[in-house]
């Protein structure tokens, strides 16, 4: 089952590695949808400073969401994904590691850019921590989460919309509290509750994330 | 044997689809007069509030509203459950008969909410918790239709949006308790949003009779709904 | 049993506009909702 694992995630990130565009477009989207901010509400610094944990995590958010459409359509396309269906590894195990290597080619990227935006928003520098931390727990929820309706809209037509749609209103409480641990943390309250709210998340988006997957992958295939 | 055969009678369209009719009409007037009576008592029985003055009575409208919209999502989560469970095809059906309905009653209760809010708190629109959440809980039903329109194929759209709904009904408290706490957090307009301060018993008379009136169209309007969703596919 | 002539009832204590406004969408969103149905049923039968 590990050994399985395994496999499947060097296999993912291999191809992820081939197709480094892909990649690096949601990086650089998740870049330029944060400076289209200021552009849009104005370079006062005060403002800026307050805004900058709700706008990165939003851009965070999005650019998560553009990558969601790549983890299961590849493998679709050329059958690979009816071969993990019948395969003897079971299936929650192999979705969960598809997710964790979308994960680490997605979502991990985002943890290590995060500080050089908030630099652009002259974000605290005592705040980096808090805010890479609470996107190093928070971006593991949002492509658990964020595979589910991959896997709900595999294959339709006005797929990429329609998955923003789904999953949106369910990314909503990952995003109020990884922002408002920052927030917490710039009012120079003890953010911990909200991080520890976070690992509880990913804990239990680990948990049975992985079986709604499955599901949701079973039902799209029939 | 017997009493499994009874229990999944009902489970066959052809067989529910008289027996819906039949409840809907009677269900459809007896919303009816019961939404009459709620009117009754909200416009001419209840006394004016002293603080909201008659702007309150939207109420008679707006928290019946809002009961029925997270109602049916649970409702409709059930029926998706079911259809998933028991491979029932009337089940699919029932839950997505509910959605359209649900979407509507959500979408009042914020029409309502707002143009309470107007006169009450000085704005169409405040990020308080319950108006935030109730937003979030429309998305949540729209995106149940969006998906079912997307799919072609009925049994896919069926499965597809139980599992959807499902996922939706267990991160319905989680959305709730989240927003309450970013809406403390965030006490920008910091108005307490309650209904009518002092609920007269003709206040609390006429809600719960426009409740029973918006609950007894939803059961007519879904199982109206579910008669055409079988006309069409059977 | 509170009735003050219908100047009053739809003037609504100057809340004539909100309560009104919410009162009216509501019964034009149900009635919407009950005339789409008619018409999905009518096509359906047909």
């Amino acid at each position: 089952m590990i050994a399985a694992a395994r496999c499947i995630v060097v296999r993912d990130l291999l191809l992820a590695l081939r197709r480094r565009s892909d990649v690096a477009t949601a990086l650089l989207f998740f870049v330029i949808v944060a400076s289209l901010f200021p552009l849009g509400v104005g370079a006062e610094p005060n403002l800026l400073r307050a805004v900058a944990p709700g706008v990165i995590w939003v851009a965070a958010l999005l650019s998560t969401m553009l990558s969601l459409g790549r983890l299961f359509a590849a493998d679709h396309a050329d059958g690979t994904l009816e071969q993990m269906l019948l395969g003897a590894a079971p299936l929650g195990v192999v979705v969960a590691a598809k997710s964790f290597a979308h994960w680490l080619a997605a979502g991990l990227p985002l943890v290590a850019i995060a500080p050089v935006i908030a630099l652009q928003y002259d974000l605290p520098a005592s705040l980096y921590g808090v805010l890479a931390l609470s996107l190093l727990l928070g971006t593991p929820v949002l492509s658990l989460i964020g595979a589910i309706g991959a896997a709900l809209t595999l294959g339709l037509r006005g797929g990429g919309v329609l998955l923003s749609l789904l999953v949106l209103p369910l990314y909503v409480p990952v995003l109020i509290i990884g922002a408002g641990s920052v927030d917490m943390a710039a009012a120079g309250l003890a953010p911990a509750g909200q991080l520890q709210l976070l690992a509880a998340m990913l804990v239990v988006a680990a948990a049975f994330a992985p079986w709604a997957i499955a599901a949701a992958l079973r039902i799209s295939t029939e | 044997m017997s009493a499994t055969v009874k229990w999944f009678w009902f489970a066959s369209p052809q067989t529910f689809f008289p027996l819906a009719g039949t409840i809907a009409r009677w269900c459809a007037i007896a919303a009816a007069l019961l939404a009459a009576a709620g009117l009754y008592v909200g416009f001419f029985v209840a006394p004016t509030d002293a603080q909201q003055g008659e702007a309150y009575r939207i109420i008679f409208i707006h928290v019946p509203a809002a009961w029925m919209s997270m109602f049916l999502y649970v409702v409709m989560a059930f029926w998706a459950a079911i259809g998933l469970a028991f491979n029932t095809r009337l089940s699919g059906m029932m839950a997505s008969g509910i959605a359209p309905t649900g979407a509507l009653f959500t979408f009042i209760a914020l029409w309502t909410g707002a143009l309470w809010g107007r006169p009450t708190w000085g704005a169409y629109w405040v990020w308080d918790a319950r108006l935030t959440s109730e937003l979030i809980l429309l998305f949540l039903y729209l995106g149940f239709m969006a998906l079912q329109a997307a799919i072609d194929d009925p049994r896919r759209a069926d499965r597809a949006g139980a599992l959807l709904a499902i996922v939706g009904a267990v991160n319905v408290p989680i959305i709730y308790y989240s927003v309450q706490w970013w809406n403390t957090l965030h006490q920008g307009a910091s108005v307490s949003l309650t209904r009518a301060p002092s609920m007269a018993s003709a206040m609390l008379a006429g809600m719960v009779l426009m409740a029973l009136a918006f609950w007894l169209y939803s059961i007519a309007a879904a199982l109206a709904r579910v008669r055409c969703i079988i006309l069409e596919r059977e | 049993m509170n009735w003050g002539g219908w100047s009053e009832f739809w003037a609504m204590g100057g809340y004539g506009f909100y309560v009104w406004g919410s009162y009216g969408v509501t019964f034009a969103c149900l009635a919407l909702e009950i005339l789409f149905l008619l018409k999905r049923s009518h096509e359906a039968k047909t």
